[in-house]
C-alpha cells in the first residue's frame, strides 16, 4: 500500500503524530481533569516531542525497529499510564512485525499488539479506556476500509467513551461521575489515528 | 562481597515524591542500613504521577542478586513498574515483584524480613501477608 521511501514515512509519521498532540494538548488535558488527574495533554505532548527530537535517528531504521524504539521513547517519556500503555502498543507491533520475516501482516501485529495493552492497562472493551478507540480501528483495518473510513470509525469510537462508565485509571474511582466526559485516552487515540490515515492518504492517493 | 548486596532490596514508589521518599525514610530509620532501598516518586517532571524511566533507575540503584520487591500505591503505579521491570531484561526481571500489600507497612515488614536475610519469596509473603 505505502510506495514511500522508509525513512519519508517513519519521519512523517513522527511529525504528523507530533502536530496531532501538540494542537490538541490543552483540549487533552482539559478532558483529562474532569475525569483523571489533569495532565494527558502535557504528558503526551512530552512523549511526542521526544520522539520528534530523535526522528532523524529513528527514521534511519527498519520500521519494525523504529516502531519499537518510539515505544520505548514513549514509555521513558510519558509516563502516567498512557507511557506504558502507548509503549507496550508500540513495541508489541513493532515486535510482531520483525518476527514476521517480510510476510508483514499489519492487522495481525495491530491484533497481537492490542491484546497486550489490554493485558497491560487489565482493561476489556467498554471500560472508557484507549482500548475503545483500539478495537474498533483494528476492525476496520480487517475489513480492508479505506483510510478516510478507518480514521471517521476512530474518531466516532472516541466520541462514544462519552457514554461509558469508567471501569480503569484514576476515572474509575469516580464510578458514574465519569459518565458524560470523552476519555482522554481514547480522545489521543483517535486524534493520532486520524492524523495518521490522512498523512498515508495524502501521500498514496487512491 | 558487599555485606548489603546479599540482602533482597526493596523499591519504594508512590505518586507523590513525598510520599515515596517519607516511606523511604521510615523504612531506613526502623530496619537500618543492611537492605537495599531506593524509591521513585512524581512524574519526569516532579509532578504527581509515575514514570517507568524513574522506577527502572530505583530497581537499578536497589538492585540486589537476591532479588527486589517493589512497594506501590495506585494504579499508575503498578502499570509504570511492570513496564519497568519488563525493560530490566532477563534474567534480571524475573527476579523483581511487585507486592500485593500496601505501600507503608509493607516496605517497612519487607525490610524487617529482608534485613535477616531471608529469600525474595519470603520477603513478599511477609508483606502480602499484610493484605486481606
Amino acid at each position: 500500500m505505502v510506495v514511500l521511501a522508509n525513512a519519508a514515512l517513519i519521519g512523517g509519521l513522527i511529525e504528523v503524530c507530533r502536530e496531532a498532540i501538540a494542537a490538541n494538548a490543552d483540549h487533552l488535558s482539559e478532558l483529562d481533569r474532569a475525569i483523571g488527574d489533569g495532565d494527558h495533554g502535557i504528558n503526551m505532548r512530552r512523549g511526542l516531542e521526544a520522539v520528534y527530537a530523535e526522528r532523524s535517528r529513528l527514521a534511519e531504521l527498519a520500521l519494525p525497529k523504529a516502531l519499537e524504539e518510539i515505544g520505548f521513547t514513549l514509555v521513558m517519556s510519558v509516563g502516567g499510564a498512557a507511557g506504558p500503555l502507548y509503549g507496550t502498543l508500540l513495541i508489541a507491533i513493532g515486535r510482531q512485525l520483525d518476527g514476521a520475516n517480510g510476510q508483514h501482516d499489519f492487522a495481525r501485529a495491530l491484533e497481537h499488539a492490542i491484546d497486550a495493552v489490554a493485558r497491560r492497562g487489565r482493561a476489556s472493551p467498554g471500560d472508557k479506556t484507549l482500548l475503545d478507540v483500539l478495537y474498533p480501528v483494528h476492525a476496520e483495518v480487517v475489513r480492508r476500509a479505506g483510510l478516510a473510513g478507518i480514521s471517521e470509525q476512530a474518531e466516532r469510537a472516541a466520541r462514544l467513551t462519552f457514554g461509558m462508565r469508567a471501569m480503569r485509571g484514576r476515572a474509575a474511582f469516580l464510578g458514574d461521575r465519569s459518565i458524560g466526559h470523552v476519555d482522554p485516552g481514547a480522545k489521543s487515540c483517535a486524534l493520532m489515528t486520524a492524523a495518521i490515515c490522512r498523512f498515508l492518504e495524502e501521500q498514496c492517493p487512491a | 562481597m558487599n555485606p548489603k548486596s546479599a540482602n533482597v532490596g526493596i523499591v519504594i514508589v508512590s505518586h507523590s515524591p513525598l510520599v515515596a521518599e517519607g516511606a523511604a525514610d521510615m523504612v531506613r530509620q526502623m530496619v537500618g542500613d543492611c537492605v537495599p532501598l531506593a524509591w521513585s516518586g512524581g512524574n519526569a517532571e516532579g509532578g504527581l504521577g509515575t514514570h517507568a524511566a524513574g522506577i527502572l533507575a530505583a530497581i537499578e540503584r536497589a538492585w540486589s542478586d537476591a532479588g527486589v520487591a517493589v512497594f506501590v500505591d495506585l494504579g499508575g503505579a503498578e502499570t509504570n513498574s511492570e513496564m519497568a521491570i519488563e525493560m530490566l531484561g532477563e534474567p534480571r526481571s524475573g527476579r523483581v515483584i511487585i507486592c500485593n500489600a500496601p505501600l507503608v507497612e509493607g516496605a517497612v515488614m519487607a525490610a524487617a524480613e529482608a534485613s535477616g536475610g531471608a529469600v525474595l519469596a519470603r520477603v513478599v509473603a511477609t508483606a502480602q501477608e499484610l493484605s486481606p
